[in-house]
């Protein structure tokens, strides 16, 4: 039977997620130290940072891969279990970064074993075939069909997974990870190795799934699609959280450019001759010609 | 840079794009083809010898027999085709796929069964002057066939262009590619047409038929009375499949059965139900027990490796568990309870041991992954012979009876059906083997249903999402463990229910039958390759897979102390050349994915 989850859309405001001092350490390192996070429904909430910032081990300490070496995340109010699968039946989805998809099964077979969590035939049932399991078994690929169609797949649905091209791969990691009839989905990348087109595609699958009460986390490197999706932005910097708030806010806050790109500091090296540069540039009034030239030559 | 058009040079300038292998005008070719299969048709009822030294008596005029008929066939095979190729009125539906492939493989049929009957008879009565006239006329005729067939043009592929550079060495290796590409491009065919909308009734007529033609050639091969035969219906067998299948009938008629997959499946098993009838005595039901012991066992191995994707190296323990099990409750006078329970019963016990074993080695095991589960399985598979090696009364309590084993486990007899007594059925003498034959087709009818059912459902695509990706299929909310341990019990509850049957069949029930690797087929290695051979994932794979395993080691005794050397060459060769097994999986039959397919599935699962 299908208990339907999603229906259900919360007031927006109610948290949904509720990470409280998140710490992983792997031997002596600490890869995430001290994170706090809520999600609450009907929002999008971006987490960025630069390359190995501990962004996915936090993904990983969210959906059970990892147990937080200290700290809890609350799911709607309750700890989450310890085990990745007892997450996902509580109501968290993911995707993966490098997708996971199960390559050899049918596109809609992927996405009926994402419903695995919300149907309840075993091994008896499928042998015996009652009518309960011809039922679930009919509703569950209506389910899937509806999700395909969703995210635009309907007519690929007897293709193998591995078939599809990459965008579409992506699509159908997400419709599985829908098939759970998750509250809150966690989106690892989503549009890493997109097009512009397809990266704006899928803008406006996760405002449709964002419409549908579901909440959304996604970590992106794609700064322009962050900021045009997101409600808040929180930044991850070597394990630590840096700023949380809105595009505006984190756009602006100087500590994260320099997190991206590094602070100038007093005395550098280079700093004369950036010096001598800029003032060359400012007499010959030509500012982009010499400056290769003179890289170059470093 | 050197960009050199150099292309022609070594061959490109003398083919033409439209070729034989050998230099003879079309026309020509397929008159010489055709002619030579016609004469060798005739041939085939000429004396090939003058003695009947050899077996099968070849020299009889006008009546051909042993090896001879399986010459007729590949003759009539390729006279059929050939007729087709002429666009014959009335032969055309024989050859949906281009006829021009099948003739060529019909044609290697006739011509290896001949010459390797020729040679046979030369070497086996001491040279050549044993040959009866008909046996030179049948060595011409289906040579000409054969160089005929090869003349039939074809499109040969473009020869990939040469860098000049490269050592001489490398122009060898590139030009022995390019000749092996075109001998394969000499051999295909095109795509079948798809088979045309029938009446239901017709196409089940043509299931009726092509399962006869499987139960006559079963049949056949089983009932190979010397070594020659086996080897000459091998032949004709494997090439005549690959001419069939060329010609694009075997792919018309899986769609015909696809469309009718129960109606099949019931088909097929009525078609094994009517073996014993077949046969004269109980000598070949025997092995058609055994083989269906084994190939049983093999398909319950493949929901644990072909569908869940769980490597068992000790699968055959199971067998063991549930056979000793249904021994001890037998009444057998060396078993340590004196009890005589009624089958269902037994089987139940040995089921339930089975099961219950399954999950004591499955709980602590299936932890691991790949290949660590491999030897840990193996490892129990080992450690369950040896404890009932040593529950004997003297290294632990009495229990197995040792080495010796439960020996006179008396026939079963259900409802008044004595199992060790011959019936007589319609006129047929049904013996003690034919009867536990019967028995043991319903095993497998129940193991089928279990495959079939379990494996398209919501547990069967848990198997299958934990076999592809175990992180995925976990964060997609599938309880690995216990479905992994589900997939495990069934497989083993399912080799117990053979081995209660075995038990009996078997009389004896011994720690030796259940080695890891032995000779004797129902061996944890050998149900493993009969998986890996037939085609992981399906069910028609392990029951050939199996068939093959059991009867080739059977039929070709002189092969002796090399059966397992020869087994492992095939192995290695059917592995290079066809990983996907004898009959593949259907995920790799799905359209579109013909070329980047093969052996994605068995790399991640049977490694």
């Amino acid at each position: 039977m299908t208990t339907d989850t999603t229906t259900t859309v919360a007031p927006t405001g109610e948290t949904v997620l509720d990470a409280r001092g998140v710490t992983m350490r792997f031997g002596g390192l600490t890869a995430v130290r001290d994170v706090n996070l809520t999600v609450n429904s009907g929002e999008i909430v971006g987490l960025i940072g630069p390359n190995g910032a501990g962004k996915t081990t936090f993904f990983n300490c969210l959906t059970g891969l990892y147990i937080p070496t200290e700290g809890e995340v609350r799911y709607k109010g309750n700890v989450l279990p310890p085990k990745s699968f007892k997450v996902t039946a509580a109501g968290i989805a993911r995707t993966f970064q490098n997708i996971r998809l199960f390559a050899n099964m049918t596109v809609l077979e992927n996405v009926l074993v994402g419903r695995h969590t919300r149907t309840k035939e075993g091994f008896w049932s499928a042998v015996l075939r009652g009518p309960g399991f011809h039922k679930a078994e009919a509703t569950s690929r209506e389910r899937a069909m509806e999700l395909l169609e969703f995210v635009g797949l309907e007519k690929k649905a007897e293709h193998l997974a591995r078939n599809l091209p990459y965008g579409e791969q992506r699509k159908l990691e997400i419709a599985r990870a829908l098939a759970s009839e998750p509250g809150l989905l966690l989106l690892d990348e989503p549009t890493a190795g997109m097009n512009p087109q397809e990266t704006r595609a899928t803008e406006e699958l996760v405002f449709a799934i964002r419409d549908k009460g579901i909440a959304v986390l996604v970590i992106e490197h794609d700064m322009r699609f962050i900021f045009n999706l997101c409600d808040r932005v929180a930044v991850l910097v070597q394990g630590e959280k840096l700023v949380e708030g809105d595009s505006a806010t984190v756009q602006g806050d100087e500590r994260v450019v320099a997190a991206y790109l590094g602070e100038p500091f007093e005395n550098a090296p280079g700093d004369e001759e950036v010096a001598e540069v800029e003032a060359a540039e400012a007499q010959a009034g030509t500012p982009t010609d010499a400056a290769p030239g003179k890289e170059n030559d470093r | 840079m050197t960009t050199q058009t150099t292309t022609p040079e070594a061959f490109g300038d003398t083919t033409p794009a439209r070729a034989g292998l050998i230099g003879i005008p079309e026309n020509a070719a397929r008159a010489l083809a055709t002619g030579g299969a016609i004469l060798t048709i005739i041939s085939t009822f000429l004396a090939w010898t003058w003695t009947a030294d050899f077996p099968g008596d070849l020299t009889v005029y006008g009546y051909p027999g042993g090896l001879q008929v399986l010459v007729l066939i590949g003759g009539l095979l390729t006279t059929l085709f050939s007729l087709a190729s002429y666009s014959v009125k009335g032969f055309g539906w024989l050859v949906p796929a281009g006829a021009d492939g099948a003739i060529k493989f019909a044609a290697l049929a006739t011509f290896a069964t001949a010459w390797y009957t020729v040679i046979a008879i030369s070497v086996n009565l001491g040279g050549v002057v044993n040959l009866e006239p008909g046996g030179y006329v049948v060595a011409v005729a289906s040579l000409a066939t054969l160089l005929g067939a090869l003349a039939l043009p074809f499109e040969h592929p473009e020869p990939d262009p040469i860098d000049p550079d490269d050592t001489s060495w490398e122009h060898t290796k590139h030009k022995l590619g390019h000749q092996w590409q075109t001998v394969k491009a000499a051999f295909a065919t095109g795509t079948a047409r798809p088979a045309p909308a029938l009446p239901s009734y017709a196409e089940i007529l043509i299931i009726v038929a092509v399962l006869a033609l499987a139960l006559a050639v079963f049949t056949y091969g089983i009932g190979t009375e010397y070594d020659e035969l086996f080897i000459g219906f091998l032949i004709t067998a494997g090439l005549g499949f690959a001419a069939l299948n060329k010609s694009g009938l075997v792919a018309q008629a899986s769609q015909i059965t696809a469309r009718h997959q129960n109606i099949t499946i019931c088909g097929a098993f009525v078609a094994a139900a009517l073996f014993p009838f077949t046969q004269t005595d109980d000598q070949y039901a025997t092995l058609g027990v055994y083989i269906l012991i084994f190939a049983t066992v093999a398909l319950g191995l493949n929901i644990v490796v072909g569908l869940a994707g769980l490597l068992d190296l000790g699968y055959v323990a199971f067998l063991g568990v549930g056979a000793y099990a249904a021994a001890m409750v037998s009444g057998s006078p060396s078993s340590p309870f004196d009890v005589h329970f009624p089958f269902w019963a037994a089987a139940l016990v040995g089921c339930a041991a089975s099961l219950v074993f399954g999950v004591l080695i499955g709980a602590p095991t299936l932890r691991l992954r790949g290949d660590y589960l491999a030897i840990v399985t193996l490892g129990f598979g080992e450690i369950f012979r040896i404890t009932a090696n040593n529950l004997d009364g003297t290294s632990g309590p009495d229990i197995t009876n040792g080495s010796n084993g439960i020996s006179s486990i008396p026939n079963l007899d259900i409802l008044g059906f004595d199992f060790g007594a011959v019936h007589n059925i319609l006129g047929v003498d049904i013996g003690r083997f034919a009867n536990y034959f019967f028995l043991m087709l319903i095993i497998t009818a129940i193991v089928v249903l279990v495959f079939r059912r379990s494996g398209d459902s919501r547990i069967g695509r848990a198997w299958v999402a934990i076999r592809e990706d175990e992180t995925a299929a976990l964060a997609m909310g599938i309880n690995g463990f216990r479905v992994k341990l589900i997939a495990f019990a069934v497989g083993a509850s399912l080799a117990g229910l053979a081995g209660t049957v075995q038990a009996h069949v078997t009389y004896t029930v011994t720690p030796e039958q259940y080695l890891f690797a032995g000779a004797i087929p129902p061996n944890s290695a050998f149900l493993l390759a009969a998986v890996v051979l037939g085609g992981m994932g399906t069910i028609g794979g392990p029951l050939i897979g199996a068939s093959l395993l059991f009867l080739i080691p059977n039929k070709l005794q002189f092969l002796g102390d090399y059966q397992l050397f020869a087994f492992g060459l095939a192995l290695i060769l059917l592995m290079r050349f066809r990983p996907e097994g004898m009959i593949p999986n259907r995920r790799r039959q799905l359209e579109f994915h013909e070329e980047a397919e093969a052996p994605t599935v068995l790399t991640k699962a049977g490694a």
